[in-house]
């Protein structure tokens, strides 16, 4: 049954539904109101778990890491500077392989300091071994968090995930969204049995030292296990699809592709307005359609090259920036590798950062620009201040 | 599609509350029967600074994620704002502004513009002792457009707000409803 809510607060209640054992995370800026009513359900009762208040969002994930090693259902949330500041237990935690699943309300990083979204904050940990989700409403990025946690845990996965979603435009936002039952939940996302954890009767270390005769063998088998999680993340799309009535079995969504002649490929809420954007082109007699990638990793490169196949040109929005790349953008040159020997023209568009906002008037100026052939830049740049 | 699509978007100053009338007029229209979204627009939160939030209004799932430019309401808090800045940017022609104003007339409405004057302050001082006027014009608002209905409205001033805190903000919202619809 559809209610109204805040999504943070719908994150809330998939937390809550899940189970986790142990919640840790910095409850200051940059925060969402995710953790405050998770730290509310704790501690009225509603939700049986260990809240750990720590000092920083470094201790937070340490934390996590800690409960994780333990044995636990694990959960934490941060965004923007906060996972930054997190990124060396970030490493460590795929690297130990603990399967802890955090909400990433994307926001842009400093500096200059700015508060508001874009997407490079979990861009910059593409690298970390954790894969990454990226929900487009607030329903989609609520559902992906049951189906991390399915996916996530699997014995032949054991790998943590970022459920991405852009903040503010997704985090602030108040909409309809289907919050599924208890009994459902537990009946799709059972009790956490670990693989092996720390016990003091039977001890064990983890993240111990590697020699280089070793190294090179677990970075290996990390990025085995992300390749084997895009199979693990479809099953559990699809059968959450089969319970629940929304499928995600798919790790790219087409919008309007059949006869497209420009193809958009974007990530989390822009798809939205990028979909009501191509109607009216669509009206105008403008042949435009859109990829939406909701698993950015493991990247789906067969999918993707499935999906744009019979374009002229790809516009990929990209809300982030690879500092002096030539694409400018971090997926686009992924698009371009997918697309490898088939000639049609990537470009991408750094657009939105810090919050800069995009309306549909703009996602008709890049379809234009990709249809020139022109791109690999910063769009909509205020000439004036530069 | 855009044709079902409205959008409205609340002109206040920090500390008065429009981001979360914008959450509960989005609230109480989803308790109407159609699909909304509210958000802010994400600004330096201060107190006394001009502050935005949107909300729309659709048929249909709501997909659209950029900030509102062509309003079809404006709901403006606090009238020294339009002195400042154009709260009356973008609407469309034929669109409604409700305006909180102890004066007759309010300045620079644009022609094409329904405006709809309501002295919300006074109906917040004298029902809720406070100058907090959002919830009165979610009544005014209710009245004007007729984008959410009065029971749907009062339920969500129970769910966000306590006991006869709730009751005292219904009881202006209420007063506001009739005050508009005897103008209309």
């Amino acid at each position: 049954m559809l209610q109204i809510m805040e999504g943070s607060h719908a994150i809330a209640e998939a937390v809550r539904l899940c189970r986790p054992e142990v919640v840790s995370a910095y409850p200051i800026t940059p925060q969402t109101h995710i953790v405050e009513r998770l730290a509310e359900m704790v501690a009225d009762g509603d939700l049986n778990a260990e809240y750990i208040c720590v000092e920083s969002e470094f201790s937070a994930l340490s934390a996590c890491l800690g409960a994780s090693a333990a044995g636990s259902r694990v959960y934490s949330a941060t965004s923007s500077q906060g996972l930054i500041l997190m990124a060396e237990v970030v490493f460590n935690v795929a690297g130990m392989r603990q399967p802890i699943i955090m909400s990433i309300a994307n926001r842009a990083l400093g500096a200059p300091l700015s508060i508001w979204n874009d997407q490079q904050d979990s861009i910059a940990l593409r690298d970390s071994g954790w894969f990454q989700l990226y929900g487009e409403d607030v329903q989609e990025m609520t559902d992906q968090h049951f189906i991390a946690y399915k996916a996530a845990e699997r014995h032949d996965i054991l790998l943590p995930g970022f459920v991405c979603f852009d903040g503010f435009i997704l985090s602030h936002t108040y909409e309809p969204v289907d919050i599924p039952n208890q009994e459902d939940i537990d009946a799709y996302l059972p009790k956490y049995v670990p693989y092996n954890m720390l016990d003091a009767k039977d001890p064990i270390s983890m993240g111990m030292y590697a020699t280089p005769e070793y190294y090179h063998e677990f970075r290996y088998e990390i990025d085995q296990a992300m390749m084997r999680s895009a199979a693990a993340l479809s099953e559990a799309g699809k059968e959450f699809g089969e319970i629940f009535g929304r499928d995600y079995s798919e790790h790219v969504v087409p919008y309007r592709m059949d006869d497209a002649d420009v193809a958009f490929v974007a990530m989390g809420s822009i798809c939205g307005t990028i979909k009501d954007a191509i109607d009216e082109m669509r009206t105008d007699g403008i042949k435009v359609g859109l990829v939406k990638i909701r698993t950015y990793r493991p990247f789906p490169e067969k999918e993707i090259a499935k999906a744009l196949g019979g374009v002229s040109a790809v516009a990929v929005l990209e809300k982030n920036v690879s500092i002096g790349s030539a694409m400018k953008g971090a997926v686009g040159p992924e698009i371009l590798h997918a697309l490898n020997g088939t000639g049609i023209g990537v470009y991408s568009y750094v657009a939105g950062l810090g919050g800069r906002d995009i309306r549909k008037k703009d996602i008709r100026a890049m379809a234009d620009l990709a249809a020139q052939g022109k791109g690999n830049m910063f769009y909509g740049l205020r000439e004036e201040v530069l | 599609m855009g044709i079902l699509l409205r959008e409205l978007r609340i002109h206040g100053r920090g500390g008065q509350g429009s981001v979360t009338a914008a959450e509960l007029i989005a609230t109480a229209a989803f308790k109407s029967g159609v699909y909304s979204q509210a958000f802010p627009a994400f600004g330096v939160e201060r107190r006394g600074a001009p502050v935005q939030a949107f909300v729309r209004f659709s048929d249909e799932k709501i997909r659209l994620r950029s900030q509102i430019y062509e309003p079809d309401y404006i709901v403006v808090q606090d009238s020294s704002l339009i002195a400042d800045i154009n709260v009356f940017g973008g609407m469309k022609e034929g669109g409604i502004a409700l305006v909180n104003t102890e004066k007759d007339t309010v300045p620079g409405v644009p022609p094409g513009i329904k405006l709809i004057i309501i002295d919300a302050t006074s109906v917040a001082l004298e029902v809720l002792g406070l100058p907090i006027t959002n919830t009165t014009l979610m009544g005014a608002f209710a009245a004007a457009t007729g984008e959410i209905e009065l029971p749907a409205l009062e339920e969500a001033l129970r769910e966000r707000f306590a006991g006869s805190l709730a009751e005292k903000n219904i009881a202006a919202a209420r007063r506001a409803y009739e005050m508009v619809r005897g103008d209309a």
